[in-house]
């Protein structure tokens, strides 16, 4: 039962001990299948923890990223912190995120909501001398969405050539294989990030990847072949076209909706005191166009390329993320032009941190201000009736501020002003949202 | 001992300072967020006065007319023009020449000759794998654009008697203005309305470009079936392969939808005691437009309170008139001859731009892009308004056309 408590205050464990309830009957409140998932977690560390003095401080062991090393977005998975249970061979992790928000569009509120957005437990292994297991499940909004977002195995051959298998993050752009809420100071995800790109994208496949170091440069690759999308790319309630209303296929783990495989593949380069650059590529055919043996239609093909770039300088003061994505799609031309050929779209955070101290107790607290622009064009392209610009795009601005008592950490109030344009181009809806919630790795 | 104390008080101090700011923005939220337009600048949301619970079906009617979007899973297609009622009327108001209709079929009113080759619809787009309908040899066609969809509820509670009363079909009064109505057979699901005439199994349709429509279940059973290939039933036939399916949108939907088009508000006019605007008004009345755009009009009884027995201000007779040459597409539905349209509603007018993509695209197939030019074409029974509105001086073009703005 420790485990539990790592992550509940001592004034709280104290109150509900006074209140006669265990941390595991408090956490039983929540719904089916975390309750569920709970329990096996429960009953997994319960055997060890019987057999171990209940006491022992040293037992659970928090083994924090090594942040000594250069490391690539691509490392971000195993780049967390993780709980390790005394000899089981399994370290635990994982973080959570809620928040309340204000919202009105156009001068339209739903007023107040409490949101807790996600949820995720990581569990990683070292099944051998180079051979590693890492997994992901994400509950998102409650147990509204459940995701295997990644269960990979990595065997390295060499530095050069590690062959990963399993459920993996395609890299696609920077935030979709480095998006731990934790990591950033903003309540929501970046739009470009979210709707352009599909974070989070994972696919069922194989394929390889490797680092190479000299001196303060690191150059890494990846190259996957997956599953990849489906016909609801532009077959969707979004009415446009949309990559993550294509990744949305409860069968995507167990055949691929067009019977052929999608590329994934990704360059970074990253030296220690400029930062790291990133190109990434996926192309596949998404559509069923045989079935039964029987061509129902041309292979269509959905490709996005994305390009990233982050830096932290002044000892870490200022850091700045950025990402760009652009995507094309095969979109019949009898289809309708709601549905475009081609977005773009992208997000640029500057952050810096304006106060580091002691604060209540914790030694390297931060506040960060930091601000992020961003834009996303569903549908890059002109009518056939009218030739005038296809509008559909949105923008928005978010200042932040960010308080991390410890770097694993984040209390953050953002504040979201955001401009859509319907397709016609017609005057833009206006949004603003308030928002002030936590990420928190456990 | 007291300095220790001080610092400590001073940090809870600090920390309810911190609290208070954020409760501070917190409770000042609304002020942060961007503020709802003036009701007059927009053409969407419900009449004044309607019960809580007929405010409950609005906002099913709204959701299913301007979020539910169709895709092939729920029966989009598989030929259509467009995937959800929300893409041809944006925000309520007119539509842009992207959501074009385009109804095919012949220039004589012996009814339509091509209903077994797809008529009268043309279906502009299809599902993937799918060809789009073609419009036949032989055939005319006419395109309609999309028109604003507020204040149809009080268009649709103007009795046939009123109507009536409005045409002049032999022109007796000499006018050069001879509006008739659209006498058409309409479909078994319709019941007859209150206040409704028929004369020899027809019954006077109001709504649409050539007034095809009986009321608004009748334009929207079609516009799911036509526009979005969605079958009810109402019109179970699929338009793609002519056969009865099982139906894709629910009664109950049909219902709600048909319930928000009745209680959409009517436009509200801007700067009504403008001098200028008042002005043009004179004009409007001056040169004719009004003997056709009729000013006011009332509604009859309504189970809905909100609509029953009220004076609106559309700017129509609902009768068809010809419109002359120029304006002469070769088509035609019911009695209306190819040359005849429905007169338009012109409330709303000035908000057009706000739906169209920031421009006008006026007349029944969008090809005015001012409103001048719109007035320009106008023939037949409207060519001597025409003529009076080109002898205008600029300064009283030009108050007309902030009146029509206004509208």
């Amino acid at each position: 039962m420790k485990i539990f408590t790592y992550s509940y205050s001592i004034s709280s464990q104290r109150r509900k001990e006074r209140e006669g309830k265990t941390n595991s009957q408090v956490y039983f409140a929540s719904s089916a299948p975390l309750r569920a998932i709970t329990l096996a977690l429960v009953l997994l560390f319960g055997v060890f923890s019987a057999a171990n003095a209940q006491k022992d401080s040293a037992f659970i062991k928090r083994v924090l990223p090594d942040t000594a090393k250069i490391k690539l977005n691509m490392d971000a998975v195993y780049n967390r912190p993780f709980l390790t249970v005394g000899k089981l061979p399994i370290a635990i992790g994982g973080y959570l995120e809620a928040n309340t928000q204000y919202s009105a569009t156009d001068g339209v509120s739903d007023d107040f909501s409490f949101q807790f957005r996600r949820f995720t437990l990581f569990f990683s292994s070292t099944i051998a001398k180079k051979i590693k297991f890492l997994s992901e499940i994400e509950f998102e909004d409650g147990t509204k969405e459940i995701n295997l977002e990644f269960a990979a195995m990595d065997i390295e051959f060499h530095p050069l050539v590690n062959l990963r298998g399993g459920i993996m993050m395609n890299p696609i752009g920077a935030f979709n294989q480095n998006h731990d809420g934790p990591r950033w100071d903003f309540v929501d995800r970046p739009i470009s990030a979210t709707t352009i790109l599909p974070a989070t994208l994972s696919n069922v496949g194989f394929g390889l990847h490797g680092k190479y170091f000299a001196h303060n440069w690191i150059v890494g690759y990846e190259a996957y072949l997956t599953n990849g999308f489906n016909d609801k790319i532009i077959s969707n309630t979004e009415n446009r076209t949309s990559l993550r209303a294509g990744k949305s296929d409860p069968d995507k783990f167990e055949e691929s909706n067009s019977g052929l495989p999608m590329f994934s593949g990704k360059i970074a380069v990253r030296n220690r005191k400029i930062g790291e650059l990133g190109i990434s590529y996926t192309t596949g055919v998404f559509n069923k166009w045989k079935q039964d043996g029987l061509v129902l239609d041309s292979k269509r093909s959905a490709t996005a390329i994305a390009a990233d770039f982050s830096t932290s300088q002044f000892n870490n003061r200022l850091y700045i993320v950025a990402e760009v994505a652009k995507v094309f799609v095969d979109v019949p031309s009898t289809y309708s032009q709601t549905f475009g050929t081609q977005q773009w779209g992208g997000f640029i955070d500057i952050i810096g941190t304006v106060v580091q101290r002691k604060v209540l107790g914790w030694e390297k607290a931060k506040l960060n201000l930091g601000m992020r622009l961003e834009y996303a064009d569903y549908n890059i392209g002109k009518f056939i009736e009218t030739g005038g610009n296809i509008a559909d795009d949105v923008w928005a601005v978010v200042p932040c501020i960010a308080f991390r008592p410890v770097g694993t950490t984040v209390l953050r109030l953002n504040y979201r002003y955001q401009q859509q344009h319907d397709l016609l181009g017609n005057p833009p809806t206006k949004t603003g949202i308030i928002q002030f919630g936590f990420s928190t790795y456990f | 001992m007291f300095v220790p104390l001080l610092i400590q008080i001073y940090d809870i101090m600090k920390q309810l300072i911190l609290f208070a700011n954020l409760f501070v923005l917190l409770v000042s939220c609304e002020k942060l967020v961007p503020s709802l337009p003036a009701d007059d600048e927009l053409l969407d949301g419900p009449v004044e006065g309607l019960t809580s619970a007929q405010q409950a079906i609005f906002l099913e009617g709204d959701a299913a007319f301007n979020n539910q979007v169709f895709t092939a899973e729920t029966g989009l297609g598989s030929i259509f023009v467009a995937t959800s009622c929300g893409t041809c009327h944006a925000g309520d108001g007119k539509g842009h020449p992207f959501t074009t209709l385009t109804r095919f079929g012949q220039p004589d009113t012996n009814g339509n000759q091509f209903l077994n080759q797809g008529a009268p619809q043309l279906q502009n787009r299809a599902l993937p794998g799918f060809t789009p309908e073609q419009i036949p040899a032989g055939a005319t066609s006419s395109k309609f654009t999309p028109p604003a969809n507020t204040g149809l509820g009080f268009i649709e509670l103007v009795s046939d008697a009123d109507i009536l009363a409005m045409a002049d079909p032999n022109d007796a009064d000499g006018d050069g203005i001879s509006g008739v109505p659209n006498w058409k057979h309409i479909p078994d699901y319709l019941e007859e309305l209150d206040n409704t005439i028929s004369q020899n199994g027809k019954y006077i349709c109001r709504f649409g470009k050539k007034a095809g429509a009986y009321n608004l279940l009748h334009q929207t059973v079609n516009a799911y079936n036509q526009d979005i290939g969605i079958t009810s039933v109402f019109e179970p036939k699929d338009v793609y392969s002519g056969l009865e399916t099982d139906p894709e949108v629910s009664t109950q939907v049909v219902n709600d939808v048909v319930f928000y088009l009745q209680t959409l508000k009517a436009p509200i006019q801007r700067n009504q005691d403008d001098a200028q605007v008042q002005q043009g008004g004179q004009v409007f009345i001056n040169i004719g437009c009004e003997n056709c755009h009729k000013q006011t009009l009332t509604t009859g009884f309504s189970s809905v309170d909100a609509l029953s027995n009220k004076e609106f201000h559309p700017y129509t007779d609902l009768l068809l008139h010809d419109m002359g040459s120029g304006l002469d597409d070769g088509y035609t539905e019911g009695g209306a001859l190819t040359s005849e349209w429905r007169t338009p509603a012109l409330w709303g007018l000035g908000l057009s731009p706000n739906s169209q993509g920031g421009q006008y695209f006026l007349l029944h197939d969008g090809r005015a892009t001012t409103i001048q030019q719109a007035i320009e074409m106008h023939g037949g029974e409207a060519e001597n308004s025409n003529i009076q509105f080109q002898n205008l001086s600029q300064t009283e073009k030009d108050v007309l056309l902030k009146f029509l703005k206004s509208l």
